[in-house]
Order: C-alpha cells, then sequence, then structure tokens
C-alpha cells in the first residue's frame, strides 16, 4: 500500500471526522480470551488531547465524505466545493490494527458520508468491523455511527461486531430539522434508534437465559446534537435530550457547540464565536440530571428557559430555592448533600464516610477537598461560624462571584461590575 | 528509649511488609522504617535490620485485606510513589487499620487517612497515565519497545494491562529513570535490565533499530493527530494540563513539538 496516497486520505477523512465529540471508549466488556489483540474491559483510556483540549481515544474517520445529501450544518455535504475521498476496507483495517498495536488508540470510531444510499454505505461500515473482530480477533473498542435510514437487518448486524452505535440527530427541533435539513426525515433517525434499542432488551433477556448469547452493542448508544444553529433555547435542548435518555435508553447525550463552517443565511455567520460557554452549561446541567438526582423541570421551565451564564445550574437552582438552605452537614440525607453547590459525588461520599466518626467542621470539609467557597452558604456543620443567616439571593452570588475566578469570566464581566 | 528502634529494609515491598510484621510481633515502638540504600543513624535510636520473609509478608498482605480491600491497594499505590517518610506514613496507617473495629480506612476526617489516599490518588494517576502515553515502536526484531519515564515506580502496577492487551505481540516497556523493564515474550512477563546505548524517544532523528515502516506508521498517526485539532476552539493550556510536557519526548504525536 502506498503510504502516501493513505496519508492523503487519511488527512482529508480524519479532518472531516472531527466534529463528531464522542471519544468514550469505555463501558464495553469485551475480554481477551482468545489470546488475540486488545482487550476493552477496563475504563476508557484517552491516549492523547488534541490542542483544544479534547481526548483522543480512537481512530475517529470517515469511511468516505462523498454525500448524496446537503444538510447545511455538515462539512461534507453535497454542495460544499471539499476534496473528497475515500477508504477501502482493508486500508481502515490496517491502519486500526497498525495504530492499535503501537498503543496510539483504544479502537475505531467509523463514520461516513452516504453514498448511493443508506443501506449500501453501512454495509461497508459493518463489513470494516467484521472483518477487524473476525480476521484480526480484534478486541479493542468500535463504535459504528448508524446511517439514517439502515435497514434494521443490517443494524442487528452491526451490533454483533460494535461495542457502540450512535445516529445523531443533530438538530433538537423537527422544525429546526426541517429547515436546516430537508431531505432527511426524523424517522430516519429514529429508526435505527428504536432497532438498537430494542435489540439491548432482547439480549439482556436472552443472556440470562443462554449465558453465550453473542454479545450486542454491550456500550450501547448515544447521539450528538448541535449547540446554537437553529436559535433553540436551553430548555428545548435539554427537554430532547431527557427524552432521548428516556426512550431511548441512550448511554450519552452529547452537545456539540456549533462550528460556523459555511456561508448560509440560515445559520451562525462564518467567524462566529463557538459557543463553548453555553456548551459547559448544558453539560453540566446533563450530569445533574444523570448523577445527581435533579429532574429537568427544576433546572428549566417555562420561568427560566436558559440556563444562567454567570453561575453553573446547580448553584442557579440552589439560588432560585433558598428555602432549601442551609442543610446539616452532619446529618442530611446523601441527595440533598448532592444538592448543595461546591458538593461533588466524591465530597459527598467522603462526608457520608467521615462522619460516622465524627461530627464535622469547616476543617475537616476543607481537607475532603469541598469547594467552601460556594458551599459555605448553604450549610451548617459543626462550628459556630457561620454568619451568612439570611443573606439575600443577588447578595451570595455576588461574594461568590467576587470570590472566585472562572476561565469564561471574560465573557460575562461586564454583569460582573454590577456587584462590584 | 530503649525499645524505640529504627528498622532497615531491602527496599522491596515484601521486605516493607515483614517490617511491618517484626514490629507488630516484637513490639517495636518505631521511629522509622527506612531503605538501606538510604538509611541514616537517629542520635537516640537503635536500629534493627530486617530480613525479608515472604511467608512473614504475605500474612500482614493478607491480614490487611481481610480487612478491607480498598486499604491494601492504598497501601500498595501509595508505597510505589517512593516519597520520603512513606514506609512510617503506613506503618501508623496499618496500626490504626488493626487498632480500630472496622473500616477505618474511610475515616476521610483523619490526617494519616486523608495523606494515604492522596498519595495512592496519584500513584494511580501516573499508572494511567502510562497506560495511556506508552507509545511502542516496531524494532527489526519484531518487537514492539517503549521507554517510559515516570514520576513514580509504576511498572509493576501496568504489567497486567498490557499483558492482556497486547498478548499477541511480543513487547517491552522500560523505564529509563530506574533501569529496569518489564518484557512480554508471548507466553509471560519478565522483569528486565538492559544496557542501552540510546534512550529511544520518539525523536525526529532516525534510529536503525527500526524499520522504515515503523516511521510510516509514526507519520501517519502525527498527521491524524494534527487533522483532530478544531481550530477555532484552541485552547493549549488545558492541552498541557491534559499531557504535560515532561511526557511530550516519549509521545510520538509530538515529537516536533519538542
Amino acid at each position: 500500500m502506498s503510504f502516501e496516497r493513505i496519508k492523503q486520505k487519511l488527512n482529508i477523512l480524519a479532518d472531516a471526522a472531527k466534529y463528531d465529540v464522542s471519544c468514550s471508549s469505555s463501558g464495553s466488556k469485551r475480554t481477551n480470551t482468545n489470546k488475540g489483540l486488545g482487550d476493552s474491559s477496563g475504563m476508557g483510556i484517552c491516549h492523547s488531547y488534541t490542542e483544544d483540549g479534547r481526548c483522543v481515544s480512537l481512530l475517529k474517520i470517515l469511511m468516505t465524505n462523498y454525500c448524496i445529501y446537503d444538510c447545511a450544518y455538515c462539512v461534507t455535504r453535497k454542495s460544499n466545493d471539499i476534496k473528497r475521498a475515500a477508504f477501502k476496507i482493508q486500508e481502515v483495517v490496517d491502519l486500526t490494527i497498525n495504530f492499535y498495536r503501537r498503543n496510539y488508540i483504544e479502537g475505531l470510531f467509523l463514520s461516513s458520508g452516504i453514498f448511493k444510499s443508506a443501506d449500501y454505505t453501512m454495509e461497508r461500515l459493518v463489513a470494516v468491523a467484521k472483518k477487524l473482530r473476525a480476521e484480526e480477533r480484534f478486541n479493542g473498542y468500535i463504535h459504528l455511527k448508524s446511517i439514517p435510514g439502515t435497514s434494521d437487518e443490517l443494524m442487528y448486524e452491526a451490533g454483533l461486531y460494535a461495542d457502540r452505535l450512535s445516529v445523531n440527530i443533530e438538530i433538537p427541533t423537527i422544525s429546526g430539522l426541517k429547515l436546516l435539513a430537508p431531505d432527511k426525515k426524523h424517522e430516519d433517525f429514529t429508526r435505527p434508534m428504536t432497532k438498537v434499542k430494542n435489540e439491548i432488551i432482547q439480549f439482556r433477556a436472552e443472556q440470562k437465559v443462554i449465558k453465550s448469547t453473542p454479545k450486542f452493542a454491550p456500550a450501547g448508544q448515544s447521539t450528538q446534537m448541535i449547540i446554537g444553529a437553529t436559535g433553540e433555547s436551553d430548555k428545548e435542548i435539554m427537554y430532547s435530550a431527557t427524552y432521548y435518555y428516556k426512550k431511548y435508553q441512550m448511554k450519552r447525550v452529547y452537545y456539540s457547540g456549533y462550528v460556523p463552517i459555511a456561508d448560509d443565511r440560515r445559520l451562525p455567520a462564518l467567524g462566529s464565536q463557538v459557543p463553548m460557554l453555553r456548551e459547559n452549561r448544558l453539560y453540566q446541567t446533563d450530569w445533574l440530571l444523570r448523577f445527581y438526582g435533579f429532574q429537568v423541570q427544576e433546572l428549566l421551565n417555562d420561568r427560566h428557559p436558559n440556563l444562567d451564564i454567570d453561575v453553573d445550574p446547580k448553584l442557579g437552582w440552589a439560588l432560585r430555592n433558598l428555602d432549601f438552605f442551609p442543610i446539616d452537614v452532619n446529618t442530611a440525607d446523601k441527595l440533598m448533600l448532592a444538592r448543595v453547590p461546591g458538593l461533588g459525588i466524591q465530597s459527598v461520599h467522603k462526608i457520608v464516610s467521615a462522619r460516622r466518626f465524627r461530627k464535622l467542621n469547616w476543617e475537616h470539609l476543607k481537607k475532603i477537598g469541598v469547594a467552601l467557597n460556594r458551599a459555605k452558604y448553604f450549610m451548617v456543620c459543626d462550628s459556630a461560624r457561620w454568619e451568612h443567616r439570611d443573606l439575600e439571593a443577588s447578595t451570595i452570588k455576588g461574594k461568590i462571584l467576587g470570590n472566585s475566578v472562572g476561565k469564561f469570566r471574560k465573557e460575562y464581566s461586564t454583569q460582573l461590575k454590577l456587584f462590584a | 528509649m530503649n525499645d524505640s528502634k529504627i528498622l532497615i529494609y531491602d527496599g522491596s515491598f515484601n521486605g516493607f511488609l515483614t517490617a511491618i510484621f517484626v514490629a507488630f510481633e516484637e513490639k517495636i515502638k518505631v521511629t522509622d522504617i527506612q531503605k538501606n540504600s538510604v538509611s541514616q543513624n537517629g542520635l537516640f535510636s537503635d536500629t534493627e535490620t530486617i530480613f525479608t520473609n515472604i511467608e512473614k509478608a504475605k500474612r500482614v498482605w493478607n491480614g490487611i485485606q481481610s480487612k478491607s480491600s480498598s486499604a491494601i491497594k492504598n497501601i500498595y499505590f501509595a508505597y510505589m510513589s517512593e516519597s520520603k517518610g512513606v514506609e512510617l506514613l503506613l506503618y501508623r496507617y496499618v496500626r490504626k487499620l488493626f487498632a480500630a473495629p472496622s473500616s477505618e480506612h474511610s475515616d476521610y476526617s483523619d490526617g494519616i487517612v486523608l495523606k494515604v489516599g492522596q498519595l495512592a490518588k496519584s500513584v494511580g494517576r501516573e499508572k494511567h497515565r502510562m497506560e495511556a502515553f506508552v507509545r511502542f515502536q516496531l524494532t527489526k526484531d519484531d518487537v514492539y519497545f517503549a521507554n517510559i519515564e515516570p514520576d513514580f515506580d509504576v511498572l509493576p502496577l501496568i504489567s497486567k494491562h498490557f499483558r492482556s492487551r497486547y498478548a499477541d505481540q511480543q513487547w517491552i516497556i522500560y523505564d529509563v529513570k530506574r533501569k529496569y523493564g518489564l518484557f512480554y515474550d508471548l507466553e509471560r512477563v519478565e522483569i528486565i535490565s538492559l544496557d542501552l546505548q540510546e534512550v529511544y524517544s520518539n525523536s525526529i532523528k532516525r534510529s536503525s533499530a527500526f524499520g522504515t515502516q515503523e516511521y510510516d506508521y509514526q507519520d501517519l498517526w502525527n498527521n491524524y493527530f494534527k487533522s483532530t485539532h478544531i481550530k477555532s476552539r484552541i485552547n493549549k493550556k488545558l492541552h498541557t494540563q491534559h499531557v504535560p510536557k515532561r511526557y511530550w519526548k516519549y509521545l510520538s504525536e509530538k515529537k516536533e513539538a519538542v
């Protein structure tokens, strides 16, 4: 094989794949039992980090960037004048194996532009995965993109070889989808999701009876939404994320701040800023919903359709609900502790363990690693020092912001002047 | 004063566990536990040399493990930090563990417990980093070879990970700082020491030990790495936070940056 040619293809097809955010390589249970290559039973590993600070865990490439669709938000859309290329199946297999053997990656993330038809494209993705598993005895991680509109039979086969499957819904609302991707139907996205969900449920049921039932997508499925392309509110985004978590039992929903790539009047202009702070707040909200016992209605509703920019969503919620506080660190239950701003899940566990031995005071909490700068306004402990009774929400907010530095601070420093 | 002693051991983990055994058995008031290579006599205390005994070490290991499996992991990891005075700290930790009725290891309001936890955590982090940052280069003898220079002695901790992952290829991971390595010969992992002529960092300069195909793949990987950056989101600070500069010279994707 000619390295120069491969290099050119890799440049084109990796460049087009980088807007897919997911790089997770955890959650699978594929152990190396056949003395083959690779093992993905442990936690995920980030082998390197891009210069924008994102994890590089998988070889993330497109099979091809030829595409029959013309979605406005996508670099590989048909009408875009860019270099096009396509990998052969064996080329992808060789790259994956040789990168993996050198400990560069955890596995492969294979996506594709759609050429000819959904099924024709998906067939080729499945062929790569099958070859890796059957011929190369590869037990590393494989993430396949489900091409919208793929038939159920092919989705089933994909699940047999892949660890994770994903369809990116990209646009959180159906009206937005009509505007930016007129050739695609909402059903094209949900059909593969439904198939994968049902197969996973069936696999779990069958595995209870027959232990050797072949694995089906052991790391589950995920999806991704573009943020800030069609003017939707945070509420719309998070309600739709909640829907996908519940309805399709998604492992993850990813949020991707829109990077302007096209001069199209339906979209933010070229050169406009990527909404990174907003993206960050959405991820924080996502975590509160999945790990901290919050309901989406508590954080976002008709009165608060958008998240605060200057404070994180948990602090924002606490400031709106001061009547829940202060709580007593030495008696409050886990769920209530998790709602205190400045207490993460790790701190909550440590507090619950430590308070069995003695009553905790500020000194203990500081050593445990609690962010007291925020937390002290919302709790009492074994100490007489608690001087912040009856403060207004705006006063607390001003004090907290006044004593902290944030990486996005310059983006809202004008608001901060109000408190100075 | 008579019964306070400094225990001197051979520097192995089993030696350290034996020292703990002896201290408990002979009810010694321990003022310090030191490696024989670095021992310093205290002004007012006697020293006692400990002879490593696998049986005794095993009894200590099992004893701690039956108390708590997370405590034994913490002790092993914290020990690998090679930090100054870690032996005495761990000895106190073990005493605490055996003195209390149960789950003393989870008392995060206690200074010793917290300190051991922190040491174990930083060693765990370095272990994880090495699982990520090892970059094998294929030699002409068909062995995947990597040099590392970790902050702590993590080779024993990463052996299992690489053995189960690369079961069908021969590999060597060599710690340049501590001058020993692991060699997997398709059957088992052995500890080796090499007389290395040069450190095989991932430099632009080519070495005759590796074939041209090796450099072709490094080139491809470099190219791939570059095309993953999204220019409008560049955040160099975050990048170096995740990939600290001291590791760069062994990372093939950073060879132009070094």
